[in-house]
């Protein structure tokens, strides 16, 4: 199958062995991977602001961009719900675009959903002999509704030892442009997330989203706190 | 005068650094959730359940008129007086001209959050009445001088021995930590005060539009008393608090405990008909029944947003809620704390002047998955963000225009990208979590990111051109 990565901008600039690895996961199930040009972000951050008009500009290069891709793979739940969710309402009454972004929305996939889901596979092969805890992004988990995949993909992984933090559910406080126009707040749920996860004893916390990572990873490196944070994708093509 | 953003900012950011506070409610809503679970399971289907109870609540709010209408004509009928109030003014003018007209000194009062939004309270006492809580949660609220930390648990967030030194120096008893002595002596002084009133106001968790009844749901039976001994009770009741028929209440009586408190049912589950008829040995004299408006006919305006009118105010967003347990209840500054203050307070108080409580979430949605009768809390925060940029967009929207610019035209992402690599080891040593550096709000708590020397896409036409046949 023809596979096209949006890569979200965070992703791309901060996490650019997350996305590699997604497009190595993919190939070696015998797919071929497409980065469409021309897309950097998809809007969200203007949109949960409230700034649609702004949101609108920005979504309709990728409106464009990925009119035609048979399956658009996302790295990042938050972004995924954007695409998926929320162009959707953003396009609400605008002829066209709304049916664009409708239709779009059944071909767009958040990563592991799209492994386990859309292609049917949990084992890619996989060994990483790690004590791993899993943090779902709330955007995966509650607007699109994923919990499981994710956690067929690492259950299927040799070696790897799966241990649910208490408070899964739980958001860890990015949130976006939340993370700094209400700091304390963030920080606080942040830290409540990075104490449920320490209390696991586990080496590695993984997301499917990267960018409550980005967030969870900068309190831990500033605590020295002796937990890592992986990108799902990264898990996934671990062969130690 | 400081401005709700300004306090919320503060108190929200000082709240969220308070340790202590954040295990205690941290602690308290883990027992609510682990309560709050099987209970959920005794339903046969909480899912349907909450399906059932917001189509009800739908076609409550719906056809709200008509249902008042019905309510106020079966209250009348047996001798209940109905007043309709546009605004805490007119609600405020209606209460005076009532408790004047008894010519009453003393009034007890049950839980009434509805009295907290017409700032019924300091009303009262400015004009000499004495007026006196008899929710224990309430009654201590009010001997701190504190607005409700919770619509559901008033103090929630005073510890025991607070509470013990909060009656030594209030009431004068001495030291005890029993929760058991703690409310006995609760109870003494408010035993005195329900014989010695001459008015009880109370509100009301149903209006039932077809008996034309109230339903008040409480675990002290502070309520029944409220309204049992006073010769005269007055109940103040926001709009939305309508259901259709009694029967509707053997689904949401049982919901409203499961979803508020984790209890099956509240301890008592009460119907109030009218005031005392000819031959009846109890029960007041008269009965009010002020129907209050107060900002709600707005939000029933609004298509988009007028589910938040189905609420029950069970407070299970607010104990699900992460922000509300970093903050906790008393930085808000609303009447209803929490997602659903967050969501209708704008509506009720002023957009601009409320938006920021909107703001304050990361949009996670624990809310909206918890609530009984299924608002779209979250989206409407979402909602409320972009009504009230569309209306002043302000400084922010040139923010986003200039960040749409850079992320549409890749190269400039590029450059910016470029720059922003060039200029983190200066940013590092000379900025860094100081005053000036400009992403304080970042560096305050967090590590920043480093930028990898080459951005994914960069990596990725590398790879591309060694790939292709000429390359």
């Amino acid at each position: 199958m023809r596979v096209t990565l949006f890569v979200p901008c965070f992703m791309d600039a901060v996490y650019p062995a997350a996305a590699m690895s997604m497009v190595r996961v993919l190939e070696e199930l015998g797919h071929e991977v497409e980065v469409p040009e021309g897309v950097t972000c998809c809007g969200q951050p203007p949109f949960n602001s409230g700034y649609w008009d702004e949101a609108r500009a920005m979504a309709r290069p990728v409106l464009r961009a990925l009119e035609g891709a048979e399956a658009v793979v996302i790295g990042s739940g938050s972004c995924g719900a954007m695409l998926k969710g929320f162009y959707g309402e953003l396009f609400a009454g605008r002829a066209g675009e709304e049916s664009a972004a409708r239709e779009l929305a059944g071909r767009v996939w958040e990563f592991s959903e799209f492994l386990v889901e859309r292609l049917g596979v949990t084992d890619v092969g996989a060994s990483f002999g790690r004590r791993v805890t899993f943090h779902d992004g709330c955007h995966g988990l509650r607007e699109l509704g994923i919990r499981s995949a994710p956690r067929k993909l690492l259950g299927a992984v040799r070696g790897l030892e799966l241990v649910e933090m208490a408070g899964g559910g739980n958001c860890c406080g990015f949130g976006g442009s939340f993370a700094v126009k209400n700091a304390a707040i963030s920080v606080a749920m942040g830290e409540e997330k990075c104490g449920a996860a320490l209390a696991t004893g586990a080496d590695v916390m993984v997301s499917n989203d990267a960018s409550c990572l980005l967030h969870l990873r900068g309190l831990l490196d500033r605590g020295g706190r002796p937990l890592h944070t992986m990108h799902l994708a990264e898990v996934l093509v671990q062969r130690s | 005068m400081s401005s709700p953003f300004s306090i919320f900012r503060g108190e929200s950011a000082r709240v969220a650094g308070d340790l202590v506070h954040r295990r205690r409610i941290g602690a308290a809503m883990g027992k609510y959730e682990a309560a709050r679970g099987p209970r959920q399971q005794a339903f046969r289907s909480w899912e349907r359940a909450r399906q059932a109870a917001a189509e009800t609540k739908w076609s409550a709010v719906n056809r709200l008129a008509d249902h008042l209408e019905q309510f106020e004509a079966a209250a009348v009928a047996r001798g209940t007086k109905v007043h309709w109030c546009r605004n805490a003014d007119e609600a405020r003018a209606v209460m005076v001209e009532i408790i004047r007209g008894h010519g009453a000194r003393r009034i007890v009062k049950s839980k009434v959050m509805t009295s907290e939004e017409i700032h019924l309270n300091p009303l009262l006492e400015s004009l000499g009445f004495s007026v006196v809580e008899s929710d224990l949660g309430e009654y201590i609220q009010q001997l701190k001088d504190e607005a409700p930390y919770h619509f559901v648990f008033p103090c929630m967030h005073l510890s025991r021995e607070e509470i013990s030194e909060l009656f030594r120096e209030r009431l004068g008893t001495e030291p005890v930590t029993d929760p058991g002595e703690l409310t006995m002596i609760a109870r003494r002084v408010l035993r005195e005060k329900y014989v010695q009133a001459d008015i009880g106001i109370t509100g009301a968790n149903f209006l039932v539009a077809d008996t034309g009844m109230i339903s008040i749901t409480e675990n002290e039976g502070n309520a029944r008393l409220t309204a049992a001994l006073p010769r005269v009770m007055i109940s103040l009741v926001g709009i939305e608090k309508v259901v259709p028929r009694m029967a509707d209440l053997a689904l949401f009586l049982p919901m409203l405990a499961t979803a508020g408190t984790g209890q099956p049912m509240t301890c008592y589950n009460t119907l109030y008909g009218g005031p005392r008829r000819p031959g009846e040995p109890d029960g007041p004299e008269e009965w009010h029944v002020i129907l209050l408006d107060n900002g709600r006919t707005e939000l029933l305006a609004d298509a988009e947003q007028r589910d938040a009118l189905h609420c029950i105010r069970c407070g299970a967003c607010l104990n699900v809620c992460p922000v509300f347990r970093a903050i906790g209840g008393l930085s808000y500054g609303t009447t209803y704390q929490g997602p659903v203050g967050s969501v209708i307070t704008p509506h009720l108080r002023g957009l601009q002047e409320w938006k920021h409580l909107s703001g304050a979430s990361s949009l996670c949605g624990a809310c909206t998955e918890t609530c009984p009768v299924k608002i779209d809390l979250h989206h409407h925060l979402l909602h409320n963000r972009r009504n009230a940029a569309a209306e002043r967009g302000g400084v922010e929207r040139w923010l986003w225009k200039g960040f749409g610019a850079v992320m549409r035209r890749p190269w400039l992402y590029r450059s910016v990208l470029r720059v922003s690599r060039w200029l983190r080891p200066l940013h590092r040593v000379f900025l860094e979590g100081g005053g000036w550096d400009p992403v304080r709000a970042w560096t305050a708590s967090r590590e920043l990111p480093d930028l990898p020397a080459e951005t994914f896409r960069d990596q990725w036409r590398r790879r591309q051109r060694e790939r292709s046949p000429g390359g």
